[in-house]
């Protein structure tokens, strides 16, 4: 048996110097995580089995520590002008205390990272990058804010990032909160305390399921963590990894930076029309090709597949159509929700319209060297009870 | 993650498979240790029972949440025999990976001597040494 967590990176990742640890990284080793290299970072890839991880985030709640996301301040009168030139989206007309998915992209239009924008006073935001891009998009958002009266700041050493996910989350942290989360709105953000630290709660996240993110000070970090796990232990809240988090985003059909986007991806060919926002006054970084693309014939859409046997098709793996490759896996796994394997892939609109009208026995992945069957759903694979 | 189990009573691979021998007769499965590096197993294709099978060849694949691997036979022989609950329950492979979450199991081509194990195989000491090399996870 071979696989590449053995047989490429041999050596302990937490004897490999030079990645960066979080302020819980010691909790997590003491929890008997599976600790891997992540864009740098030593990161709780699951704490045990995680499919029962991803399984507790959608019937009560995990908590996860996403403490290696970027953060980065935009402030100054000229902030909100800064990140509608910068980015595809439409921050000036953010209302403080609200928050907003967007991209930031290049000149031809490709997907340079995918981002949250908080905007938490009319000349202060808080955008949240991947943390492989983080410095990247740091360099980027000081360029382009260069000529404004805006200053970006780094800010990824002063947070710690808790994420608790899951259909018991509000329940869990409640009493734990000065904030009424009930008044809490979705992609919101507040100033409020949890377990006596002055942190940042917004309820925002990336598994489908109801949540908050808990912007806290590194010093709070292990006081919050060990405050909510001990106010979930009766509602079935688990520590959850980042095995976990891949398969809850895959099923509720969010895209990976890396995996659906990246340079050579607009967002239009993402399925993220909405987050460009040509209607916007005053140019932005990608305007001329991204108004171009909207105009033109897609070249490729991003579908849902479901396998139809239990061989999973993985990232990079050609999409057939009667036996002729028609795009490649972007993201897959076995989905605990559904039971079977899922996929998401970029394939020819063509294609698409046909397999979505039924393409029973022509749809297929070719799944080291076998062609597999596959059929057409929409996304996203998971949307939880209303 | 817990340090793996390296049962001292069976032959190892550097692919990261046991093999317990009982005369003719070699059980395969995967290790404690290549488990754990995997996480969990929902899905294992092994060699159909009367399969010919070549040591160092792959024969089957194992496939986890996160990745694909292949399986290689660590002997020479026939197959008589694959695990029936595994398909059903691959978690096996994770809760047993000594013991009910064997795999399939193969008739040596070549019976040797009481003490003479096929070439290839490594005592636990030699397997324990090779994966003291490449832990998969913190501690």
């Amino acid at each position: 048996m071979t696989d590449p967590a053995i047989t490429e990176s041999p050596g302990s990742p937490a004897g490999q110097p030079g990645l960066r640890r979080t302020p819980l990284t010691g909790i997590h080793a003491g929890l008997g995580a599976t600790l891997t290299d992540f864009a740098g970072w030593l990161m709780p890839l699951r704490y045990g089995s995680e499919t029962a991880e991803h399984n507790a985030v959608r019937s009560a709640a995990g908590l996860f520590d996403l403490s290696h996301m970027g953060e980065l301040a935009v402030t100054g009168p000229g902030a909100a002008d800064a990140l509608d030139y910068a980015l595809t989206g439409n921050l000036g007309a953010l209302a403080p205390g609200r928050a907003r998915y967007t991209v930031i992209c290049a000149d031809d239009g490709g997907v340079l990272d995918d981002l949250v924008v908080y905007r938490l006073a009319a000349e202060e935001f808080l955008v949240v990058a991947n943390a492989a891009n983080a410095p990247a998009v740091f360099a980027l958002l000081s360029d382009r804010a260069a000529k404004l009266d805006a200053v970006v700041s780094d800010r990824g050493d002063d947070y710690a990032l808790i994420a608790i996910q899951g259909p018991r989350a509000a329940a869990i942290l409640g009493p734990l909160t000065d904030a009424d989360l009930a008044q809490v709105k979705y992609y919101a953000s507040y100033p409020a305390t949890v377990a006596g630290a002055s942190v940042l709660l917004a309820r925002t996240g990336y598994t489908g399921e109801d949540g908050f993110e808990i912007f806290a000070p590194p010093g709070d970090a292990t006081a919050v963590w060990t405050a909510l796990s001990a106010a979930g232990a009766d509602h079935g809240l688990v520590p959850a990894g980042l095995a976990a988090r891949d398969t809850l985003r895959l099923e509720a059909g969010m895209a990976l930076y890396g995996n659906e986007l990246g340079p050579d991806v607009t967002p239009y060919d993402a399925g993220l029309d909405r987050l460009v926002r040509l209607d916007k006054a005053g140019d932005f970084v990608g305007r001329a090709a991204l108004a171009a693309r909207a105009q033109a014939a897609p070249q490729r859409r991003l579908v849902g597949l479901i396998g139809e046997s239990r061989r999973v098709p993985r990232h990079g793996y050609s999409v057939l159509w009667d036996g002729v490759p028609v795009g490649a896996v972007t993201s897959g796994a076995p989905s605990p929700t559904l039971g079977a394997p899922i996929a998401m892939a970029y394939i020819s609109p063509a294609v698409a319209d046909d397999a979505a009208e039924g393409g029973a026995g022509r749809l297929a992945v070719d799944i080291r060297g076998r062609a597999e069957p596959a059929r057409l759903v929409p996304l996203p694979f998971y949307r939880r009870p209303a | 993650m817990s340090v793996s189990e390296v049962p001292e009573e069976l032959h190892y691979t550097p692919e990261h498979e046991w093999v317990a021998i009982s005369g003719s007769i070699a059980s395969i499965g995967i290790t404690d240790h290549a488990q754990q590096a995997l996480g969990d197993v929902v899905f294992v294709s092994a060699p159909a029972p009367g399969a010919k099978v070549t040591a160092g060849e792959p024969c089957g694949e194992v496939e986890s949440t996160k990745s694909v691997s292949d399986l290689y036979a660590p002997v020479d022989g026939e197959v008589t025999e694959v695990n029936p609950e595994i398909d059903d329950d691959p978690g096996l492979v994770n809760s047993d990976p000594y013991g009910a979450g064997w795999l399939f199991k193969v008739r040596l081509a070549e019976e040797g001597d009481e003490d003479e194990l096929p070439p290839g195989l490594l005592s636990a000491a030699e397997y324990t040494a090779l994966t003291a090399d490449e832990e998969p996870g913190d501690k």
